[in-house]
């Protein structure tokens, strides 16, 4: 049972969450992940990525986006309660070294995971760039977390409302074109933004890593529901990555994967919908 | 024709009316061996319940009485655990089942499992004297039947006792998983006084036998009183915990206080083909669609918030225990038409007996003699055909069994909307990267010596991690032989 110490709410559906987890807090580096099921019997078990530790306190947090039926169930919690089942810290640690300019590149939710990764490598003695994307202002999350890391941090918005009216692609494609080209690349966030962001700096070769978040269902290699193709070969995310070199993801068929269960998603929005709504009215 | 459990035990309850009190071999030889029960193939095919009924009281004392109590007992040779078969035997055979249990248990400890799991056709009933005699395997004294009789009978009166334990030796032991192997290593290591926590991944106990083996052959409230006899005992469990990863595994030994680990945390990284289109959608190894719909309940789709691929046309690629279990829950979750591919003959497969027949009944289709070349999609990534090619049998290879070989030019296409992979599994590869120390071989598995012990000091291993897939009662049998050396060497220490 994992004590809930803290929850926030960051922007519409994302949330902060800290709790306690002694182990995976003294254990956990970055790049790895939970495993979070909410009802021992009929829960479903869902990855999720660590955004911060405290070995001290014994505490963990998450920073997460309500978007399915777990997490808005998760969302439902509050200081005080506890959660069944936390599981970690999974994958394999991200590589830490001083690569020289280090560019972290964030969309929406993924500055939650990249946020110990850009700490890490920064601690390592690298050159810190930070190029934040979300969709408009109020979405942003950790801006003052990552303007006090790194060197420079970059913002964008998809409506302009605040930083540049740009995706991340374009700051990051200016970057590699400049004097500052950068040594490494690691790009967190939806599939999508991690595909082009790997189309990006492949011209120009610079190592671009991306952490993937597919399908699981146990997170310890017993399932293969994670497996992507790397370089034309079947790997699996949850114990071979989650990090891998984007320029050989075959994101497209990571993207068809990530469909399996859409009608069924579908289904339990429109149920968790109609479930949500008393509580929320009543508060 | 199907026959109910309740005319089979009226013709048992006959002819054990008519019994002599005492039976010379000849007779015995004639009494009618007796089929296991099981539910109607229409009915059980949409739903989850054990399809296996059990032998009623009457069945269990007749087939009891078939056995010939030979001297040499060849069925015990031919048991892991090396259970004394003709002593339970003779107990059930004078009605006496829960001296039939005491005997068992001396042996084994999860007797209700392996009832139902083990292999027996090809363990303790291949060499049985009745079946060599009426030549035929098929009946051979159903010894696991009998087992699984007093088991059941015993949990259904509440009359199985907590075994006691000796006094604490002040020792601790950490087994690592909770499936066949660590259950019994624990068991074991907490009659002799040790202090045991189990450590178990998931977030309930029981490993392959609640996330593999489904409820319609295994339920899980027969795994779960397992467990709960376990913790009456005292063995303590985390669940929700990895060694290697939410504790190194040294870091046991060193900082936690552990005087000796037990691993016994199965063979779990799901093999694939390695062939075309092995990545659409609608592409699951066995152990994810399995561990969907039995540890999850994704079966039970109103409650389970887990989802489960919604199947018309499945292809399971593989012959084993493990690819029938696939495809006999496919057909409960609805799918109309399931094939199994497999590229030996049905002599071959390595499936229990009893599951073949089972999943024929249930409609199950078996292609044998054909192998998956290449899996097909659809422009949205989904399966849409498996290209089978059919094989003819060659001469015996490695294992002994006739090799297959490809007929060439004889591609076919099977319309499948899945494919579920059931070819077995490699070793976990996370203890091994996070332990070095730890020897293995060119399959990844531990190194062990004849007592269990791996390369590293203080620590034993056993079940898949050594073996391979193999069955729950090897697994347990290396469970018991290396909770016995854990024990010897913290003797000798105390």
């Amino acid at each position: 049972m994992n004590k809930i110490l803290e929850k926030r709410r960051l922007s519409n559906d994302v949330y902060l969450m800290r709790f306690e987890a002694p182990l995976i807090a003294s254990e956990r580096r970055a790049g790895q992940f939970l495993i979070i099921q909410i009802d021992t019997d009929f829960g479903e078990r869902i990855p999720l990525t660590i955004a911060d530790a405290d070995p001290r306190e014994g505490s963990i947090t998450i920073i997460f986006q309500a978007v399915g039926m777990t997490t808005r169930r998760l969302a439902e919690k509050n200081a005080g309660d506890t959660l069944e089942n936390v599981l970690g810290p999974l994958g394999q640690p991200t590589h830490i070294e001083n690569f020289g300019h280090a560019v972290c590149v964030g969309g929406g939710i993924g500055v939650a995971p990249l946020h110990p990764i850009a700490q890490a490598l920064k601690a390592a003695g690298n050159k810190l760039t930070v190029i934040m994307g979300a969709r408009n202002k109020d979405l942003i999350i950790l801006e003052d977390q990552m303007r006090a890391l790194a060197d420079e941090v970059i913002l964008c918005t998809d409506d302009g409302s605040a930083g540049l009216k740009a995706l991340v692609t374009q700051p990051l494609k200016e970057l590699c074109e400049g004097p500052a080209k950068p040594d490494l690349v690691v790009a967190i966030g939806p599939p999508i933004m991690m595909k082009f962001c790997a189309e990006t700096t492949r011209p120009y070769g610079v190592k671009t890593m991306v952490s993937l978040n597919t399908i699981m269902v146990d997170g310890t290699g017993m399932c293969g529901g994670c497996r992507v193709n790397v370089g034309g070969k079947t790997r699996f995310v949850c114990v071979d990555g989650p990090e891998f070199d984007g320029h050989l993801v075959d994101f497209d068929n990571m993207l068809l994967r990530l469909q399996s269960y859409k009608g069924r998603e579908e289904k339990d929005r429109h149920k968790c919908q109609i479930g949500l709504e008393t509580p929320q009215a009543g508060a | 024709m199907h026959v109910t459990r309740e005319d089979l035990d009226t013709q048992a309850r006959t002819v054990l009316g008519t019994l002599k009190p005492t039976l010379t071999p000849k007779e015995r030889l004639t009494l009618p061996p007796q089929p296991m029960p099981s539910r109607d193939p229409v009915e059980r095919r949409t739903s989850m319940a054990e399809v296996a009924e059990g032998y009623t009281p009457a069945q269990a004392q007749l087939e009891a009485n078939r056995c010939l109590q030979c001297k040499n007992a060849p069925c015990i040779a031919g048991c892991p655990v090396h259970i004394d078969i003709p002593g339970f035997l003779a107990k059930a055979a004078q009605g006496d089942f829960k001296g039939a249990l005491g005997v068992i248990q001396q042996s084994s400890l999860l007797p209700a499992i392996c009832g139902r799991v083990c292999p027996q056709e090809v363990q303790c009933q291949a060499p049985c004297t009745v079946g060599k005699s009426l030549k035929s395997l098929d009946k051979a004294v159903s010894i696991g039947r009998v087992e699984r009789f007093v088991a059941d009978l015993a949990r259904e009166e509440n009359s199985a006792s907590v075994p006691n334990c000796a006094p604490a030796t002040g020792k601790r032991v950490a087994v690592v998983g909770s499936g066949p192997a660590s259950v019994s290593a624990a068991a074991d290591l907490r009659r002799w006084g040790h202090e045991v926590t189990i450590l178990e991944a998931f977030h309930k106990p029981g490993g392959v036998l609640v996330y593999g083996i489904p409820e319609f052959r295994l339920p899980k409230a027969i795994v779960a009183q397992e467990m709960d006899n376990l913790k009456a005992m005292g063995v303590q469990f985390q669940t929700n915990f990895l060694v290697g990863r939410t504790r190194k595994l040294k870091d046991l030994l060193d900082k936690d206080g552990y005087d000796a680990v037990f691993i016994g945390s199965g063979a779990g990284l799901p093999k694939f083909m390695h062939i075309d289109g092995e990545n659409l959608v609608g592409v699951f190894s066995a152990n994810e669609y399995l561990t969907r719909c039995n540890l999850m309940k994704a079966y039970d789709s109103d409650r389970s918030a887990t989802p489960i691929y919604q199947s018309q046309r499945v292809a399971v690629l593989g012959g084993g225990n493990v690819a029938m279990d696939a495809a006999r829950s496919a057909l409960r979750l609805g799918a109309q038409e399931v094939s199994i591919i497999y590229r030996r003959s049905e002599q071959e497969m390595p499936a229990r007996r009893e599951e073949v027949e089972h999943a024929k009944e249930e409609g199950v289709r078996f292609l044998t003699l054909h192998n998956a070349q290449r899996i097909l999609g659809d422009e949205k990534g989904r399966v849409k055909n498996v290209e089978l090619l059919a094989y003819e049998l060659g001469e015996p290879d490695a294992s002994g069994r006739r090799s297959p070989v490809p007929i060439r030019g004889s591609e076919s296409l099977l319309e499948v909307d899945t494919v579920i992979v059931a070819i077995g599994n490699d070793s976990n590869p996370l203890l091994r990267q996070t332990t070095p120390e730890l020897e293995v071989n060119k399959n990844g598995n531990f190194v062990v010596d004849d007592e269990g012990r791996t390369s590293l000091d203080r620590v034993w291993a056993g079940g898949d991690i050594v073996l391979g897939a193999a069955t729950v009662i090897l697994a347990m049998g290396q469970g018991r032989a290396a909770a016995a050396s854990i024990h010897r060497r913290l003797s000798s220490e105390a």
